[in-house]
């Protein structure tokens, strides 16, 4: 008898794709956010192939904190014109310029946190309602108990004891005016699936993922790429270090690892071999048990 | 074995998928167990341990408490408590699993019930100590009436029975004649200790009476593949791609998810609720042509007519056609503190349809602890299961749930506050 099955990544990719058009088809005006991440560029590719040969319907939404690396914001403006993509940027300098938030200060300063309100006012003034987010399950506890289709109110607050039931593959996207909803087509999907899709799809990826040598210093056990605005204590010295990036936030929270890792497979094999979470690196992450719980019942990514 | 090689090989990128439910109380292990199964598989890391590590001192443990793993809210963590579903996630060299970790207790019914939704395998632990209880028969009849293809019941701390044998034949004996009661066509056991590791990954020294798999080897080797319905050809449309450019100016593709049989290309199909037929011209993912699609596969559909075709639509084979009807009976499970009613009126989805709906008649309500048919008409109330009569404004296109869970699911939804409030399988 003829066997009748997919492997786990054609069926999370299938997973994913259902998703993307369900977006479509439910919401008036939907926006990818974009970061210049590999789980962001996974979604687009994703969405390049659930729309095939139609152009994605939907803009990319990428928020600015104004500390990213040049090769993230090089790597957008490219994929946007390869794909013909129509791109929207929300610009965390704008909210600090016009006063809607506070810059933090200090040596553990970081706009992570004020992206929320500029990623707020960007859903609000473009009408978004639904945003589309490269989240995982995998990636942080609280994110473990997200919904595929997630609810937000008219502040853009996430209520987690209060979340839809998600049954099937049937999603309630049903809303009142001036709500929107966060979708995770990548929910299920870990972090050796996302490597593992990239190496099986050739998909392209920023160099800041592959070994690089960059000034860095080390706090907290974390190494951190050296730039003008990071301030530095006395005893953090500035070296230079052959690193990558696990993941890419902006530089003020994007911990490295000294890696060789020059191609996807030996990529996929120091992540076979880590023994410690991607988000372990991220600075915004270790500020407390619950530091990703609560940004997201703000409105956060 | 090196496993790490094993996992950058190529072999990983033709690994199956399985997604199986477990449901339990804070007593009965389920922690232990997921932890086990997650740190054997490498797949909890040193941060994540750490942090648990921490909290667990932090709350006065002695022992590092796993459910802090996966009980991933504040609240949660405050009570000592799973409220809602979890998802974890671990791999081994043949397969990756999705967990849906649920709450055990009766108040929580709604959240097995969601857990069980997409499973292919439910585990049903057993403390070895109690025997079969009230527990164990809600689990399992929650898996049976979700449809669930495997059920693995595992025996846990043998090691408190002194690994007896008669105490896990008794308890198979016990649960086997309950289970006859059920639609569940595959029940597997195993003795375990998740405390001690007897039977979860590697064979116990401690049971040379049991000659079966570990658990592990069962998770691994369950055949999944005619789990999803293969037979009857049903693909609800999702989405109408049409590009409107120059290259693509003629394009008209149908996007959606293969919820049931196979399509080929050249196939001869029919459009509901139109009755239209055509045939298949091609099936498209992205720049390739496939010949053949099934289930749970994202396709694009291309037909050689012109026919009109929108969103909620369904193409099936015209010798295969699902049952078309307004008045529908379903298993509902009520997931909402307000109560349904008689005579309430909801909006309801199924597949990729949108309709309205009113309930006629609540025809009898099951205990799930029993299963006796509780004769109650009145109301049906959060965490409760009933059978119900509803009538549709359009009529839908489905199949009874136990031939397709995809085309025989619905929800309802209140219309004023938008919440999904209850769930049904069309019987």
């Amino acid at each position: 008898m003829k066997k009748y099955n997919i492997n786990h990544l054609r069926e999370l990719e299938s997973e994913s794709i259902f998703i993307m058009r369900e977006v479509a088809a439910q919401f008036e005006n939907p926006g990818l956010l974009f970061s210049g991440g590999k789980d962001s560029i996974v979604m687009v590719h994703l969405a390049v192939k659930a729309f095939w040969p139609a152009k994605i319907p939907f803009p990319l939404v990428h928020i600015d904190t104004g500390h990213n690396f040049e090769e993230t914001l090089t790597f957008r403006d490219n994929l946007v014109e390869r794909i013909g993509a129509r791109l929207i940027v929300g610009s965390v300098q704008d909210s600090i310029d016009k006063g809607r938030v506070t810059e933090e200060k200090g040596y553990n300063a970081s706009r992570n946190l004020l992206q929320t309100v500029t990623l707020l006012d960007t859903i609000e003034e473009h009408k978004i309602d639904a945003a589309l987010g490269g989240g995982r399950r995998d990636e942080e506890k609280a994110r473990a108990k997200e919904r595929f289709f997630s609810h937000r109110d008219e502040f853009g607050q996430w209520d987690p004891k209060n979340q839809r039931p998600e049954l099937w593959n049937i999603f309630n996207g049903r809303k009142h005016l001036g709500e929107h909803f966060r979708v995770f087509p990548l929910s299920n999907w870990t972090e050796m699936d996302i490597w593992q899709y990239i190496y099986l799809e050739n998909i392209d990826i920023p160099s800041l993922y592959f070994t690089h040598e960059r000034d860095v210093f080390i706090r907290d056990g974390v190494i951190l790429s050296d730039a003008p605005f990071m301030m530095k204590r006395d005893d953090e010295e500035v070296k230079r270090m052959q690193v990558r990036c696990r993941t890419i936030g902006d530089i003020s929270c994007t911990g490295l690892t000294m890696s060789s890792a020059d191609n996807l497979e030996d990529i996929i094999a120091e992540i076979a071999a880590t023994r410690v979470t991607e988000r372990g690196g991220r600075a915004d992450d270790m500020r407390s048990e619950s530091a990703m719980e609560d940004r997201k019942k703000e409105g956060y990514f | 074995m090196d496993e790490t090689r094993e996992f950058s090989s190529k072999a990983y990128l033709d690994m199956e998928l399985l997604r199986f439910s477990t449901a339990g109380s804070v007593d009965d292990g389920k922690s232990t167990l997921i932890g086990r199964l997650l740190y054997d598989s490498k797949s909890i890391f040193e941060d994540q341990l750490e942090s648990v590590k921490r909290a667990s001192i932090k709350k006065g443990n002695e022992q590092i408490d796993l459910a802090l793993l996966t009980d991933g809210l504040r609240a949660e963590r405050e009570q000592g408590i799973t409220i809602d579903v979890a998802y974890r996630y671990f791999a081994t060299p043949k397969r990756k699993f999705i967990i849906a970790d649920t709450p055990g207790h009766v108040q929580y019914t709604r959240n097995m019930v969601t857990g069980a939704s997409t499973a292919n395998a439910a585990l049903i632990l057993i403390d070895a100590r109690n025997g079969v209880t009230e527990q164990t028969y809600r689990h399992s009849y929650i898996s049976s009436l979700l449809q669930i293809p495997h059920l693995i019941i595992c025996v846990n701390k043998m090691d408190l029975v002194d690994y007896k044998e008669e105490v896990y034949e008794e308890i198979k004996e016990q649960f086997s004649a309950f289970a006859s009661k059920l639609a569940v066509k595959d029940i597997r056991f195993v003795p375990i200790s998740a405390l001690k590791g007897d039977n979860v990954v590697d064979h116990s020294k401690n049971m040379p009476w049991y000659g079966g798999g570990t658990l592990r080897y069962i998770l691994e080797n369950i055949h999944v593949g005619s789990d999803l319905n293969h037979i009857d050809p049903r693909f609800p449309v999702q989405y109408v791609i049409r590009p409107q450019s120059e290259k693509y100016h003629d394009y008209r593709g149908y996007a959606g998810r293969v919820a049931g049989g196979v399509f080929r290309k050249g196939d001869r199909v029919m459009v509901l609720p139109s009755g239209f037929v055509s045939t298949i011209e091609s099936i498209d993912v992205f720049e390739e042509e496939l010949k053949e699609a099934f289930p749970p596969m994202s396709v694009t559909l291309r037909l050689a007519d012109d026919i009109d075709i929108s969103r909620g639509d369904m193409i099936v084979k015209e010798n295969n056609v699902p049952e078309v009807s307004q008045d529908i009976d379903v298993m509902m499970c009520w997931m909402n503190d307000k109560p349904l009613q008689p005579r309430m009126k909801y909006h309801l989805k199924h597949t990729t349809n949108d309709v309205k709906c009113m309930v006629k008649e609540i025809k009898y309500k099951v205990d799930v602890n029993t299963l006796n048919r509780i004769d109650d008409g009145h109301d049906l109330k959060m965490n409760e299961i009933a059978r119900v009569t509803i009538r549709t404004t359009k009529p839908l296109f489905f199949d009874p749930y136990r031939q397709n869970r995809q085309t025989g699911s619905i929800i309802v939804i209140d219309e004023a506050t938008n919440n999904t409030m209850g769930v049904g399988m069309i019987v």
